[in-house]
């Protein structure tokens, strides 16, 4: 059943933004700027966990996903550091993530046969 | 000709748009990355000890798949058909990490590969942390954390 809700909310997420892209002239990268920031938005306030217990992985994948969980480190931070948490908490879920992307796609980048 | 004109012959001409074709075409793709995403995220979690750990792990693996596929040549036939299912996942945002980086690698390490990896992904993160950084202080004061 969680594989159900995943696919559906995730997939639904995702139509959402096709339909912005295909009525507005905002490109990709906005729409991925927006669902982030979003996502920072409602995970702040804490709307995003709720969904998340419920949706799972289609509620974390997206990038709005991502959104909240630089909140939901803030946050964390925050109760453990006092304010240093406000930076440092940027990073603590997402931390990893954004290190693997940029070592694998450095590893990627050097291993792959240039295109044209 | 006038403008309005204009932009009558130009919609006359634009090629017929399969607007639900490719909103369907989003939710099947980024629906079916979802549910990979859920497959790591149940193994994961009899793994790590924290959602949070579980959740960031997931992130990273899903960051990793997102990563090969595009070395591969195979992300960007999936981003073709699927269009925002392949861009919203992470993995999409791990997408435009490593193409940018492959895509400028003939510029030099320093400021090609090095310089623009981050050219799609830079604004995801400097608006998500600015606006994570605005809600998390107010929250934080009304709560009186400090």
């Amino acid at each position: 059943m969680s594989y159900v809700i995943a696919f559906v909310t995730g997939g639904l997420i995702c139509a959402a933004a096709q339909l912005v892209l295909e009525y507005t002239n905002l490109t990709p990268a906005h729409v991925l700027v927006g669902l982030t920031v979003l996502g920072a938005i409602l995970g702040g306030i804490g709307v995003y966990e709720p969904f998340l217990q419920v949706a799972g992985a289609g509620a974390l994948v997206p990038v709005s996903g991502f959104g909240s969980s630089i909140a939901k480190g803030m946050l964390s931070e925050i109760k453990r550091l006092g304010w240093e948490g406000l930076f440092t908490g940027a990073f603590e879920i997402t931390g990893l993530g954004l290190a693997a992307a940029v070592v694998f796609g450095s590893l990627v980048a050097v291993a792959a046969k240039p295109r044209d | 000709m006038k403008p309005q004109e204009y932009q009558q012959l130009v919609k006359e001409n634009q090629p017929p748009r399969h607007v639900w074709k490719n909103v369907l075409l989003a939710f099947l793709v980024g629906g079916a990355i979802c549910l990979v995403g859920q497959a790591v995220l149940e193994f994961v979690s009899g793994v790590e000890r924290t959602t949070d750990e579980a959740a960031a792990v997931t992130l990273a693996i899903m960051i990793l798949i997102g990563s090969i596929l595009t070395g591969l040549g195979i992300y960007d036939e999936i981003a073709e058909q699927g269009g925002a299912g392949a861009a919203v996942p992470i993995t999409g945002f791990s997408n435009t990490i490593t193409a940018a980086a492959m895509e400028f690698r003939r510029e030099g390490f320093i400021l090609g590969m090095g310089a623009k990896m981050f050219v799609i992904a830079g604004p995801v993160l400097v608006y998500g942390i600015l606006s994570g950084f605005v809600v998390a202080l107010i929250k934080a004061v009304v709560l009186g954390h400090f």
